[in-house]
């Protein structure tokens, strides 16, 4: 767990970005930070890896102060991507993804497998692209191998800066899947700064809006949804997408099977796949469980938690408006 | 035309002399102003208040004609090759400091961040990142002093300090045409060559990656 405990940042211009935030984040979830631009939310994720120290005030990682540690051995032990890819354009993809184990002084073939199975991990075969350069991949991919970086120390938590938001909107519909995916597998500790209210939605166990260096609020996608806290929040998600994710599609579950979980092993509530998204999200509500298993004609197609049933709506709203 | 083949056969051993010594200074003088430029240009990259006025104290330097920063240190230093060393190497440091320093400041402010947030030391940085990316720069800068090492070396025998600026010398002092030649060809060709060897040398340090 991340706390920070009234932290202040004030830079030497005077400028106040961050004023007295107290603010816990979950251990193991992807936690997205919003706000618009000049809220603090950089400065925020930053000084978790000491980019940024705060003026006054404390961060704890794991309730240890990061302010005695060592800024080189605490960044090693924490993924950073950054907002604008930063791969190293003279290093080969091979090269970039080792850097930090090889900081770590790892041992080659340890360092060499891993690098190997996280680019598996995001579907670039290492066969193919270790030897690459940087500029010799497309943008998304370029961020593909951003996140592989990051992760490849193992690091508990992983910071990214706007990862996304450099790429055309059909890498990045499809790196924010592989990212949810890959969060599924990894739980790590993940704080994601955006801008992009859709993005926030779609990923984050817990959303944090900000605005002039406070926090506004702190909740679930679906809690901000339903309860946002204030006329800020309520703007910034936007009243039109309030309401759309609110109303759960009448569609039919088995048209979105795709966007479904294929294992799940913790409690299930079986469902027909002939219900409509909004008769499912009432069920699930009702059954107290985590996940829908859903049933197709005798077999089990897929699991559904309240985000994927978000999702299928979302889906349903942007068909209807293409 | 024969008659400058005749010199150059005749005066062989002399010319031979004048062609070393040449390369000896330029070499030396080349070798001596990295020494001092490219660590200056890494620390003014790092400490960026001094970058102005230490570019701007070599830039002086280069603007002084060479044939009168010569008759500067004369009076100073005495005539022979250390002198004419000092010369050349004042004219080397501008185009190597100056590009080593345009090269770092030029490296991406948010890959120098990566490597920052990655935690990688500073020295790690410099090493890895900066010093790579910014080398096809710090080469053209070397190249350029080195060309212009080789021609302003040609002045150097107004110190005494020989090189194929003697041969000119002569051969203008005894209306020789052909001696003149004589020297004059060699360091024409010298500059041509250092020019193309180090331009392939650029072309190679470039880091593959950013060959696209």
């Amino acid at each position: 767990m991340i706390r920070f405990d009234k932290v202040t940042k004030r830079f030497p211009d005077g400028t106040e970005a961050l004023k007295d935030v107290t603010l816990d984040l979950p251990a193991r979830q992807l936690t997205a930070i919003i706000g618009p631009s000049g809220c603090g939310k950089t400065t925020l994720m930053k000084m978790v890896n000491k980019l940024e120290n705060p003026t006054a005030g404390a961060i704890y990682i794991d309730d240890e102060p990061i302010t005695g540690m060592d800024e080189v051995k605490l960044r090693r032990s924490i993924g950073y991507v950054i907002q604008r890819i930063g791969l190293f354009p003279h290093m080969t993809i091979a090269d970039n993804v080792s850097l930090v184990p090889k900081l770590l002084n790892w041992p080659a073939d340890k360092t060499d497998e891993r690098s190997k199975e996280l680019l598996q991990l995001v579907g670039l075969d290492p066969a193919v692209f270790m030897d690459r350069y940087p500029l010799e991949l497309s943008g998304g991919q370029q961020q593909r191998v951003g996140v592989v970086r990051a992760l490849a120390g193992d690091p508990n938590i992983v910071l990214m800066d706007e990862p996304f938001s450099a790429l055309d909107p059909i890498s990045r519909e499809q790196l924010q899947d592989e990212l949810r995916h890959l969060q599924q597998e990894i739980h790590k500790t993940i704080i994601f700064v955006t801008h992009d209210m859709d993005e926030a939605l779609k990923i984050a166990d817990t959303i944090v809006v900000m605005k002039d260096g406070q926090v506004e609020q702190i909740g679930t996608p679906q809690q901000l949804i339903d309860e946002p806290a204030n006329e800020f929040v309520r703007n910034f998600i936007g009243t039109e997408r309030i309401n759309q994710k609110r109303s759960f599609g009448d569609r039919r579950l088995k048209e979105f099977v795709f966007l479904f979980d294929k294992d799940w092993a913790g409690e299930a509530e079986e469902v027909e796949a002939k219900l409509s998204v909004s008769d499912a999200h009432q069920l699930l509500e009702q059954s107290g469980k985590p996940r829908l298993a859903i049933i197709d004609e005798g077999t089990l197609v897929g699991f559904a938690g309240e985000r994927e049933l978000l999702r299928a709506a979302l889906y349903d709203e942007k068909e209807a408006t293409a | 035309m024969n008659a400058f083949f005749d010199t150059l056969v005749s005066r062989q051993d002399m010319i031979q002399d004048a062609f070393i010594e040449h390369i000896y200074l330029s070499f030396v003088a080349v070798a001596i102003g990295i020494a001092i430029a490219l660590p200056t240009g890494v620390m003014i990259a790092r400490y960026r208040r001094f970058a102005e006025p230490i570019i701007g104290v070599t830039a002086v330097f280069q603007t002084i004609p060479s044939l009168a920063l010569f008759g500067f240190l004369v009076p100073i230093l005495g005539i022979g090759s250390p002198t004419a060393l000092i010369a050349l190497i004042i004219y080397a440091l501008l185009p190597i400091l100056r590009n080593t320093y345009a090269g770092i400041v030029g490296v991406d402010g948010s890959t120098i961040e990566a490597g920052r947030g990655m935690g990688m030391t500073r020295t790690q940085i410099l090493r890895q990142i900066e010093l790579p990316l910014a080398l096809p720069f710090i080469m053209a800068g070397i190249r350029t002093a080195t060309v212009l090492t080789v021609g302003i070396a040609t002045l150097a025998t107004f110190v005494g300090a020989g090189g194929l600026g003697d041969i000119i010398y002569r051969g203008l002092q005894s209306y020789n045409n052909s001696l003149v030649l004589a020297g004059a060809l060699p360091v024409a060709l010298l500059a041509i060559g250092f020019d193309l060897i180090l331009k392939w040398i650029e072309k190679r340090a470039t880091p593959k990656g950013l060959k696209t």
